[in-house]
């Protein structure tokens, strides 16, 4: 049995009246990827700052990295490694005297303390910029400062809320990259997410929050069969062509005003050419055709739905 | 690491960051500085023959010089910690004060960081203004190197009390507006002290509060101790009022960096 690098049990946090937490679980195993799924205001940010001793919990224990939140908040600290949502460097100061305080708040020697801010700056690709101020960085420079920063004490647990909102495609796959490569030193990571993209490029296992509470949890493929959007969609701009399709698949749904068939798929190689193979035998060939894998939108629908209406999703 | 050496190695870095901002955006530190200074030159060359006859020493302004300096270096401080306040409450709206409360490290640092910064701001503004003081006629008559040292001390104490009490109010104001208002009372309250006009020259109802409050203890004393005049129970009020308030700002600080953040 591998031990849990985060074990939380029941966690609940309300303000005022407004019930944020409702009753959290997370379990995540050292060495892996936990992504906290969810829309803006679900709770993950909330989760993240109790896990990370930023705020108290309501109700509700959990152990970071072995330690208590609440009776031993400081080891917990010395654990964890925290880059919350909103950008966590002081803009005032340079790049490089931004790593150079947490070399001194980690308590470094002054050599040590110059190497690693190198070493980091060099491999966040920030060493140019490491003597302008952190406040005329870009989004994404700011971002990786912020990481960069957080790795200074070498945290065996990280925290990232939303490492990749507000950043363009290319710092994007940079910071997926980088995530990646702090879990094969051993690192854990807990990451909060509104794309499902995300959760399952990196993720090793999801929970999907909504309104305070966990919705689903499981690996990516788990969580991916709860969901019936993923589908193929064709389109036509001959109606008889159309209409021979739809003869021709039985299972589909019709669209008859776009002249457009849904096939449920979930988006497979073998899926798709069985498809199309079908198409070829009767001589059908479509205008257009997309294949729609299921995305966030389609998993909040399904879950909310299951959670509404227990009785329509039985199928 | 013991908890105080922790303190101390935290603190100090702490110290260090404030100065790296104090050094690289100096303007808003000089710019607190107009004021006293301003306030020296107005009432020394415009209101000062009229002011100086007032107090009885003739129509000469240097009396008045003599007068008016120990009032402004102690509202310099008061003009300096608003500068605390507004950069407190600035600092804690900055996400990687987020950062330290995560960090292993003394929880107490970065406000400590703050107030040492700021004291040593506060001794710095009080040389520049003793400075322009000195160069427009003010000497100090026949002050021991004790006495300079205890009116040196006195300085110091009184710009860590009301340091303390300015991070409590850049703590409590949800942004740099509301904390340069709320500080406001530590530029107010000189006006209404011995520091331009003796005490016995206000109305009668007035004059227990102006006499009680922070500022005319220290100012007397400091006078005392500059130039000779007569201390009496000011030294101990003003003892008082650095502790006290030096206390409770502390504890109304530390108190409010303990909660939760918003």
């Amino acid at each position: 049995m591998t031990g849990l690098a985060i074990a939380a049990h029941q966690l609940r946090k309300s303000y005022g009246d407004k019930t944020v937490l409702d009753g959290v679980d997370i379990a995540v195993p050292e060495g892996t990827i936990f992504a906290l799924l969810g829309p803006n205001g679900a709770g993950k940010t909330t989760a993240v700052k109790i896990l990370s001793t930023l705020i108290t919990a309501d109700g509700g224990t959990a152990q970071v990295g072995g330690h208590d939140l609440a009776t031993a908040p400081q080891a917990v600290r010395a654990t964890i490694g925290v880059t919350g949502q909103f950008s966590a460097v002081d803009g005032l100061i340079t790049g490089e005297e931004n790593m150079l305080l947490m070399a001194d708040l980690h308590h470094l020697s002054r050599n040590e303390g110059r190497q690693i801010t190198a070493e980091l700056l060099e491999r966040f690709d920030l060493a140019d910029a490491a003597r302008k101020p952190a406040s005329t960085y870009s989004g994404g420079m700011k971002r990786r400062l912020d990481i960069a920063m957080t790795l200074v004490g070498s945290p065996r647990i990280i925290f990232l809320d939303e490492p990749t909102t507000g950043l363009d495609p290319r710092s994007r796959h940079t910071m997926w990259q980088i995530i990646r490569e702090l879990v094969t030193g051993g690192v854990t990571v807990l990451l909060t997410t509104q794309y499902l993209e995300e959760a399952d490029e990196l993720a090793d296992r999801i929970a999907v929050l909504n309104n305070g509470k966990i919705a689903a949890h499981g690996t990516p493929d788990e969580l991916k069969r709860l969901v019936p959007g993923g589908h193929i969609r064709l389109r036509f701009t001959d109606p008889t062509a159309y209409r021979t399709a739809a003869s021709t698949l039985p299972g589909a749904a019709h669209d008859d005003e776009a002249l457009a068939l849904r096939i449920p798929s979930d988006g497979s190689q073998r899926q798709l050419r069985s498809l199309l193979d079908r198409l070829d035998t009767a001589g059908i060939e479509a205008d257009e055709l997309t294949v729609h894998t299921p995305d966030l939108d389609d998993v909040f629908f399904a879950l909310t739905a299951d959670l509404d209406h227990p009785k329509e999703t039985v199928r | 690491m013991s908890t105080l050496a922790l303190a101390v190695r935290d603190s100090s870095t702490m110290l260090r960051r404030n100065l790296l901002h104090a050094r690289r955006y100096p303007s808003l530190t000089l710019n607190l500085l107009l004021t006293p200074i301003m306030l020296l030159l107005l009432f020394v060359y415009v209101f000062g023959d009229t002011m100086s006859a007032g107090i009885g020493g003739g129509a000469d302004r240097s009396a008045y010089i003599a007068y008016l300096v120990p009032g402004l270096l102690l509202m310099t401080i008061g003009s300096t910690t608003i500068g605390t306040a507004v950069s407190v409450s600035n600092d804690m709206t900055e996400g990687i004060i987020a950062r330290f409360r995560t960090m292993a490290i003394h929880r107490g640092s970065v406000l400590v960081g703050h107030v040492i910064g700021s004291v040593l701001q506060s001794i710095i503004s009080v040389v520049l203004v003793g400075a322009v003081g000195v160069a427009i006629g003010f000497r100090s008559t026949d002050a021991t190197v004790l006495e300079w040292l205890a009116a040196f001390g006195l300085l110091t104490l009184f710009a860590l009390a009301l340091t303390w009490i300015a991070v409590g109010m850049g703590l409590v104001s949800p942004n740099a507006e509301a904390a340069s208002n709320n500080a406001m009372p530590l530029i107010f309250l000189p006006l209404i002290s011995s520091a331009f006009v003796p005490v016995d020259a206000m109305p009668g109802w007035f004059q227990p509060i102006a006499e009680y409050q922070p500022f005319t203890p220290a100012i007397e004393t400091l006078r005392g101790l500059l130039l000779g005049t007569e201390i009496g129970h000011n030294g101990w009020i003003a003892l008082a009022w650095c502790l006290g308030l030096a206390v409770l700002g502390y504890r109304w600080s530390t108190a409010r960096f303990d909660q939760d953040p918003k």
